[in-house]
């Protein structure tokens, strides 16, 4: 084995970025979720980020419009589950499953002739001073704006549920919706927003794989990262913090996996191309196992459909 | 206001009308999509739901297509119907679908040449055995960890593909096939073939095998104590517990069921149409069948209906995408457009809305009269 081809410091960077697509849509999901809305469509949801960011990415040239569209994309495929999760009351896992088929099989009707282009690449900002730091400087301070926005989103949302009022809102909402009603808070409308705001963190996470990540667009190329950002965010307990390290772990996981694969070992390819799912059910196995079963960290009133109006 | 109640009055008659409703206005978006892509709407929609049957040109083709992809939608659909029913959502279907071919697969060509006539049975008890074992990760780690199904279930589509391309490229690749990817063509090794029993019908046992399963699967949900309990768990999970029902049976006997049926779907699909294992041999009908299951309303009878609905959106969508160059990804986004309205139309059966106006008005007070 031959490990000295890796230069650690560019592994850890750019494992900040293999991770920077799911910690987004799993943050944008913990949103939503901490209002008591199970949204599964999130492949859905960052499949068409990645193909709305990339068309006008492409058409225009500006990766930043790029982003902004991946975002508007993804809150465009939340506001159906929305409308119909919302107003017309109807099943959030059957909805959830229905977002994502809809919007891999959309995606892949909008990315017929964008196959095989390369789009505009998104310049990295370096922080001044800091990235000049020997090793933490390319580690940390080398990156683009997306990757330090996604950072600042999980500092800004712990922020948002530990010590604001709206938080406390959203979490009240999700944690029992008919006594957040008779206190008189609009939970639909707060239900609403949150699965937009889900959408938009989703659309960008998806935004990034295309333009940054890889960058390219391939059919179905998130190719289960939205059901892992939804692991995730059981993994991390609803907790913006856990989430972070949660998705560098498995940003770890996966670009190990191509390191690998890179330096032709004796190990299967299939196999190690399989091991973000198996680690990803570990996870969730070692999750669900250390809680008893009355004190899961879940809103309590996850999943459920409110009636009232 | 309006008002959300739920009805006390079941009606059979809105439960039967809801998915027609939801087909027609999938029928009206879907003809906007195809406007939007310069097609003309009603042909497209002619093409796809008229002419695979009626058409004289066409249905000589798309009659026993139309057969041959709705039986493994009914029966993977079959299956997940009884889990959703409960709550236990499998929606790995798809890679049990895949298990259930390997190992049926692998028992076939493990035997090749041999003529005998166990060895189909003996397939299709491995196809069985493939999907349940497969399906029986997420119930085990359920009822043990409390872990949840779905993310489970998922996780192992993924999984199970890799297995694919690692058999069809390793373990069963045919050692006469210059070395290309993809095993023997199991439709030519006679003892393991799964032909047309009655030809240019699109009929082999696997439709046969679907149909029995639609009415085992009626007579088991109405009338089986089994099935009364099942509805019961997903209904009122905690007047089912109080009653004395096991739900961890339920849930391996929900995910077994739509495990094994799945699996058995995969090994049909494998002797039959597709012929061989390769890297490209599932081609989503896992999926779809989620759809099936929730356009049929969750009912045997209703899934039967069902999957060939959805197998005459794959066949015509076929036939648009070769006469009118529509691509197939349209499709996919009009069968998630039906499932969308489908979930949307749910409401009408269950509540009851109604427009309350009593509250808006001020209402006079009578005087009070002795």
């Amino acid at each position: 084995m031959d490990f000295s081809d890796i230069n650690f410091s560019l592994l850890i960077a750019s494992l900040i970025v293999a991770a920077t697509p799911i910690l987004l849509a799993a943050l944008g999901e913990l949103i939503t979720e901490k209002s008591g809305v199970l949204n599964l469509g999130v492949e859905g949801m960052m499949i068409f980020g990645a193909i709305s960011g990339f068309i006008v990415t492409i058409e225009t040239k500006n990766p930043w419009l790029g982003f902004l569209c991946s975002c508007v994309g993804g809150m465009l495929l939340a506001s159906i589950f929305a409308v119909v999760t919302q107003i017309f009351r109807a099943n959030q896992v059957a909805s959830g499953l229905a977002l994502t088929l809809f919007g891999l099989g959309l995606s892949a009707l909008l990315g017929q002739s964008y196959t095989g282009i390369k789009p505009v690449a998104f310049p990295d900002m370096h922080i001044p001073i800091l990235a000049d730091i020997p090793i933490i400087g390319i580690i940390l301070f080398q990156h683009d704006f997306i990757v330090y926005f996604s950072i600042f989103a999980v500092i800004f949302v712990y922020f948002l549920f530990r010590n604001s009022h709206f938080g406390l809102i959203i979490k009240a909402i999700g944690e029992n919706h008919d006594s957040a009603h008779a206190l008189g808070y609009k939970v639909i409308l707060i239900r609403f927003f949150t699965i937009l705001i889900g959408g938009a963190f989703a659309g960008l996470g998806g935004g990034y794989l295309s333009l940054v990540r890889v960058p390219q667009w391939t059919e179905g190329m998130t190719a289960g990262a939205g059901w892992i950002a939804l692991a995730l965010v059981v993994f991390a307990s609803w907790q913006p913090f856990r989430l972070l390290i949660g998705a560098y772990i498995f940003g770890g996981i996966t670009l190990l996996q191509l390191n690998l694969q890179a330096l032709g070992l004796e190990i299967n390819v299939a196999l190690l191309s399989m091991s973000p799912y198996l680690v990803t059910i570990g996870v969730l196995v070692f999750m669900s196992a250390r809680r008893n079963k009355n004190s899961l960290e879940a809103p309590r009133s996850l999943g459920k459909t409110f009636f009232g109006l | 206001m309006l008002k959300i109640e739920p009805r006390k009055n079941h009606s059979n008659f809105l439960e039967v009308s809801a998915p027609v409703i939801a087909v027609f206005l999938t029928m009206i978006f879907g003809g906007f999509l195809f406007l939007s892509m310069g097609k003309n709407p009603f042909e497209a929609i002619k093409l796809i739901f008229w002419d695979p049957i009626m058409s004289p040109t066409f249905s000589e083709y798309s009659r026993p297509q139309l057969v041959i992809k709705a039986a493994p939608l009914i029966l993977i659909a079959l299956g997940l119907s009884f889990g959703f029913r409960a709550n236990i959502w499998n929606i790995g279907a798809e890679g049990q679908y895949i298990m259930g071919a390997l190992i049926s697969g692998s028992i076939g060509l493990a035997l090749y040449p041999l003529d005998s006539m166990v060895i189909f049975p003996l397939m299709i008890l491995g196809g069985i055995i493939g999907g349940v074992l497969w399906a029986m990760i997420p119930a085990i780690l359920k009822i043990r960890f409390n872990t949840n199904e779905i993310l489970v279930s998922l996780m192992l589509v993924y999984v199970a593909e890799q297995i694919l391309a690692l058999a069809s490229v390793g373990f069963l690749r045919n050692p006469e096939g210059l070395g290309f990817p993809g095993s023997r063509d199991l439709s030519k090794y006679p003892s393991a073939a799964n032909p047309e029993l009655i030809a240019n019908s699109g009929i082999h046992m696997g439709v046969i095998f679907s149909i029995i399963a639609v009415i085992v699967l009626t007579y088991f949900l109405i009338y089986h104590r089994l099935g009364f309990q099942i509805k019961l768990l997903g209904q009122a999970p905690k007047a089912s517990k109080f009653s004395g029902v096991n739900s961890n049976y339920i849930i391996i006997f929900c995910l077994g069921l739509s495990g094994g049926l799945a699996g058995v779907a995969g090994m049909f699909e494998l002797t039959g149409p597709a012929g061989l294992i390769n890297i490209d041999f599932n081609v989503g009908y896992g999926f779809t069948a989620i759809i099936v299951a929730f356009l049929g309303r969750l009912h045997p009878i209703g899934i039967l209906f069902a999957g060939l609905l959805m197998s005459l959106t794959y066949v015509g969508g076929e036939l648009a995408q070769f006469m009118l160059n529509i691509p197939a990804a349209a499709i996919q986004v009009f069968q998630g457009m039906l499932l969308f309205f489908l979930l949307s139309t749910d409401l009408l059966v269950s509540y009851k809305i109604s427009l309350n106006l009593s509250n808006l008005k001020t209402k006079k007070l009578k005087p009070f009269k002795k």
